[in-house]
């Protein structure tokens, strides 16, 4: 068995996802990291970004991060977002409305959030 | 019907009336701290995980940040007050402004301004009425704040705080609050939100001596407390916010309760009186009638002899 990690991604207002996992890739203001299980205890500033994690069970989950940090000890790692979606909970169509309407309006955090879920979508 | 009896008919039919509304609120304010304390547990990993960052960078490493460095002679404070948009929650209001204004007052004898920064309708009406400044205010979340609402609060009171004291800025942040103990207990509460004494959160954290792992920062330590403090003091007034929430549901849902047994029993008394004033009808037609009767018979006795 591979060496897991426990991760936790949470955001202000509820827990999004939580389990076990063999590697999160996630972008900090330095650029994307990739942590796995045994990696030195980490604290990072993250980007809006999509954050992907490998679970153990091989599967990918793909989640819109929005302003954050990643802390990782103790093979736990915590993902903590303003907001945060999974990918799955994201709909595509309505996004990309809202990044016609941001980029007309020229509401850049709007724009570049709507762009990141869009990823966010494409990627999974 | 007599006239007694139709007025005492009318008052139980419109304290009735009363009940039922008041009987609704309860059930509502009920159905509400519910979600309330909801909200709060589900915020709780976030604020938790901020908690145990902000120790490890409090203890991991010793950088200066405007947010945690006590002034020398704080001369400017800045006071936030919870209250509820709406009233109808007994003494919840009235008990939160209290705390501030005592809060207020020990600020002041110890030689500081004060700038009052108030969320809600209710403390605002207050702060207006006795036409004293509020520094800025902010209404119409107060029943169910998000974490944008904790935002777009929390971003002017960083500012104050980052400025210096003689360009209009803050050395501290104080925030009263109702605390949401029990669903019977509420209290309010003033505390100081900043500047942060790290090692006093750090002690709230870990009761139990555990050592915390070197961490390395990315990218720097002074850049992660950067961005790190504002989302830690985000997260405590939105905190302070839900549980604001739920214990001006909890005071409703109270309220509400005695009213309608306030009702229940005003209808009580008015019905044993409508029965009362129904019973001496009554008695009065039936003497009435017996006398008729008995002065008539007299009256035939009379003629008959």
């Amino acid at each position: 068995m591979a060496a897991e990690l426990h991760v936790e991604l949470v955001a202000a207002d509820r827990q999004v996802w939580s389990g076990e996992a063999t590697l999160v890739v996630a972008r900090t203001t330095s650029g994307d990291i990739g942590v796995m299980p045994g990696h030195q205890p980490l604290l990072g500033v993250l980007e809006s970004g999509p954050v992907t994690i490998r679970t153990s069970e091989g599967e990918t989950v793909v989640a819109a991060v929005h302003g954050g940090f990643i802390s990782f000890a103790d093979n736990k790692l915590s993902l903590l977002a303003e907001t945060a979606e999974l990918a799955d909970e994201i709909d595509a169509k309505r996004i990309e409305q809202e990044l016609q309407r941001a980029k007309a309006e020229g509401d850049v955090h709007a724009a570049r959030r709507a762009e990141v879920r869009l990823r966010t979508v494409t990627a999974s | 019907m007599g006239a007694q009896l139709r007025v005492y008919k009318r008052r139980i039919r419109s304290v009735t009336a009363t009940k039922k509304i008041t009987k609704a609120m309860e059930m509502i304010a009920a159905s509400r701290v519910v979600k309330a304390m909801r909200k709060v547990s589900a915020s709780t990993p976030y604020a938790q995980e901020l908690t145990r960052a902000v120790t490890a960078v409090g203890s991991g490493s010793d950088v200066k940040h405007p947010l945690t460095t006590e002034a020398e002679n704080p001369s400017r404070a800045a006071v936030l007050l919870l209250t509820s948009d709406r009233g109808l929650a007994g003494a919840f209001n009235a008990n939160a402004i209290k705390a501030a204004e005592q809060l207020t007052a020990r600020l002041e004898a110890d030689g500081r301004e004060i700038d009052v920064y108030v969320v809600g309708r209710r403390g605002l009406a207050h702060y207006n009425f006795r036409e004293r400044t509020v520094a800025e205010s902010w209404t119409g979340f107060t029943d169910e704040p998000s974490y944008a609402d904790a935002k777009t609060v929390a971003g002017p009171l960083i500012e104050a705080l980052e400025k210096d004291t003689e360009d209009g800025g803050v050395d501290e942040l104080h925030i009263v609050y109702t605390e949401f103990v029990s669903m019977m207990t509420q209290t309010a509460v003033g505390s100081r939100l900043l500047p942060l004494r790290l090692d006093e959160v750090a002690k709230e954290e870990q009761p139990k001596d555990e050592v915390l792992p070197l961490y390395d920062f990315e990218p720097s330590a002074e850049d992660v407390l950067d961005a790190l403090l504002p989302r830690y003091v985000e997260s405590r007034i939105y905190n302070a916010l839900l549980q604001s929430a739920a214990s001006k549901h909890a005071a409703t849902r109270r309220a509400m309760k005695s009213a309608t047994d306030n009702a229940g029993e005003l209808i009580n008394t008015l019905s044993r009186l409508a029965n009362a004033a129904r019973q001496a009808e009554i008695t009065q037609e039936i003497s009435e009638i017996v006398g008729g009767a008995s002065a008539l018979a007299d009256a035939n006795a009379g003629s008959d002899n």
